[in-house]
């Protein structure tokens, strides 16, 4: 599906309503309720890699859509928010043994912080470096929120919610074509989302603290392969209900030749 | 520019969670109905307070669940226009699961239809249709792929217009711990397949609005349900109908049901999962 997809009601009223989107340059009508993409007027700056060396990957990940790559030690992804305030959800495996993959309890606790910021060490389930933030352009990263699915927004909205595309189920999509499953779904990062802890423990999702345009530029120390699912939620402000793209760019001081592009 | 931010006061834990909160009596189109005995439509005959599964499953969308040996599962095309791919699995076993081959070849018989039973490849029958209104099934073309569904929508993205059935299997599957070596060729209901005598398959569609099928677990079922359109439907646009979900509970097919002895293989099949059942103590 094209990045250029817009989705646009063209009927109202029967059994089934249908909506119209650009796919592969033409018109198709479907029956299936897709998630709602950014409104027209909506701010976007795709702006740039926030580490050095030349650009080996750049690729837009679509709203509600899921992406992943294989990165080399040392290559750096910048992650754009070009939308602002759009949770890229995340995860991190060691690319050449899956078993080892990004474990949050082992980041905060290594860093004794609840959240990711510039320095913050990406720790494995061995404890080991996956990834550093090297660079980062808003307050704070969560790592503490988790991923949403149409699971859990029953329980956190209702059952009307259970059909929504979620991020689990990109997680589980994407996983899927790296031989990947759910038991391999850990708990993840969110960048760009914020989730404070308040004084008498109160934890949630709210407005975030991002714009269009703020980066976060993260390392691989090891070969890894990342995942990402740009969050289709639209029941609380992740998104600032209005979900836009990611700019995924992978810079490569050491190397011109280009990453395994998953 | 006006979002739909501007209807949420989300700057505050606290806030947002009230916003949350206020959420939860909407309803949609496409839902489960928990409990189920809430369903909005309770199939004739049926106690609602004996329902144990109901849900209306989106276009493009997939449902699950184990259900016990016995659990009644009934399917409805309201519409004229779902198209429920359909995998079972042994609960307690998952690698025994739905061989459409046999489904087919033992019954001697290619077209679904009331009293035909769905077989493992282990001998055993592990559900039977009970009742059909729609004659108009598929043993032959499975599910669509995401290759298949970019040929002919543009796009099999997950998230899109146009998710392919074996994407969604893959989706419930996983819900399960299964992955796609888990996942068999599947049969569909509601869109109708027949051969012609070149071997042509030719779409027969749908029997019209207002269909159902219903089967009976003769074990514990994972049953994985995926609505899109069928891989034959002539369409160039995606266009699949709700597909409306029931299940309560009841007996498998045993001996006094004249199903029970219908025919000297299914018979057969019947008694080879009493036997496995038995043994297991269910």
């Amino acid at each position: 599906m094209s990045t250029s997809t817009s989705t646009t009601p063209t009927s109202t009223g029967t059994a089934t309503g249908t909506t119209t989107h650009t796919v592969a340059g033409r018109a198709l009508v479907t029956t299936v309720p897709v998630g709602a993409h950014y409104v027209d007027g909506t701010t976007l700056d795709p702006n740039g890699p926030l580490a050095s060396g030349p650009v080996v990957l750049d690729q837009t990940v679509a709203p509600l859509a899921p992406w992943s790559a294989r990165l080399l030690a040392g290559q750096t992804l910048t992650i754009v928010d070009v939308g602002g305030n759009q949770s890229a959800d995340f995860l991190v495996y060691n690319a050449h043994d899956t078993d080892e993959r990004y474990s949050a309890p082992d980041t905060l606790a290594w860093q004794g912080n609840a959240y990711l910021r510039e320095g913050s060490v990406l720790r494995s389930n061995l404890g080991r470096p996956l990834m550093t933030v090297t660079g980062n352009e808003i307050d704070r990263q969560d790592t503490i929120g988790g991923a949403c699915s149409k699971e859990s927004n029953t329980l956190r909205y209702g059952f009307h919610t259970e059909h929504q595309h979620g991020c689990r189920e990109n997680f589980l999509a994407e996983a899927a074509r790296h031989g990947l499953g759910a038991r391999d779904l850990v708990s993840n990062i969110n960048w760009f989302m914020n989730v404070p802890v308040e004084p008498d423990g109160a934890l949630g999702i709210v407005d975030g603290m991002s714009a269009p345009g703020k980066r976060v530029a993260i390392r691989a120390e090891m070969d890894v392969l990342v995942i990402v699912s740009n969050c289709p939620q639209m029941n609380n402000p992740c998104n600032d209900f209005n979900c836009t793209p990611l700019r995924m760019l992978v810079t490569d001081p050491l190397r011109e030749t280009g990453p395994d592009n998953a | 520019m006006t979002s739909i931010a501007d209807d949420h006061q989300t700057d505050s834990v606290l806030a947002a969670r009230a916003d949350a909160r206020a959420q939860a009596e909407r309803t949609s189109e496409y839902m489960p109905y928990r409990p189920a005995s809430s369903s909005p439509v309770v199939p004739k005959g049926v106690d609602r307070d004996a329902l144990v599964w109901a849900e209306t499953v989106a276009p493009g969308g997939y449902t699950h669940k184990v259900i016990a040996r016995g659990t009644r599962l009934r399917l409805d095309d309201p519409t004229g226009t779902a198209c429920a791919h359909v995998v079972v699995f042994n609960a307690l076993e998952t690698n025994e699961r739905l061989n459409v081959a046999d489904t087919i070849k033992i019954p001697w018989q290619a077209y679904l239809g009331a009293g035909h039973p769905l077989l493992s490849g282990d001998g055993r029958a592990l559900a039977t249709i009970t009742s059909d209104t729609s004659g108009h099934h598929d043993t032959f073309c499975g599910t669509s792929t995401d290759e298949s569904t970019t040929a002919k929508y543009g796009s099999a993205a997950p998230e899109g217009p146009s998710p392919s059935g074996r994407s969604r299997f893959l989706l419930a599957a996983a819900k399960h711990g299964l992955t796609g070596r888990d996942l068999p060729p599947s049969v569909s209901f509601f869109q109708g397949v027949r051969v012609e005598p070149d071997g042509a398959l030719t779409f027969l569609g749908s029997a019209g609005a207002g269909a159902h099928v219903e089967l009976v677990a003769e074990l514990p079922l994972v049953v994985l349900i995926v609505n899109v359109p069928h891989p034959l439907d002539p369409a160039d646009d995606y266009l699949v109908g709700p597909l409306v979900v029931h299940a309560w509970p009841g007996e498998p097919t045993l001996p006094g049901d004249p199903q029970f002895t219908a025919t000297p293989e299914v018979n057969r099949a019947y008694l080879n999962s009493i036997d496995y059942a038995e043994a297991r103590a269910l």
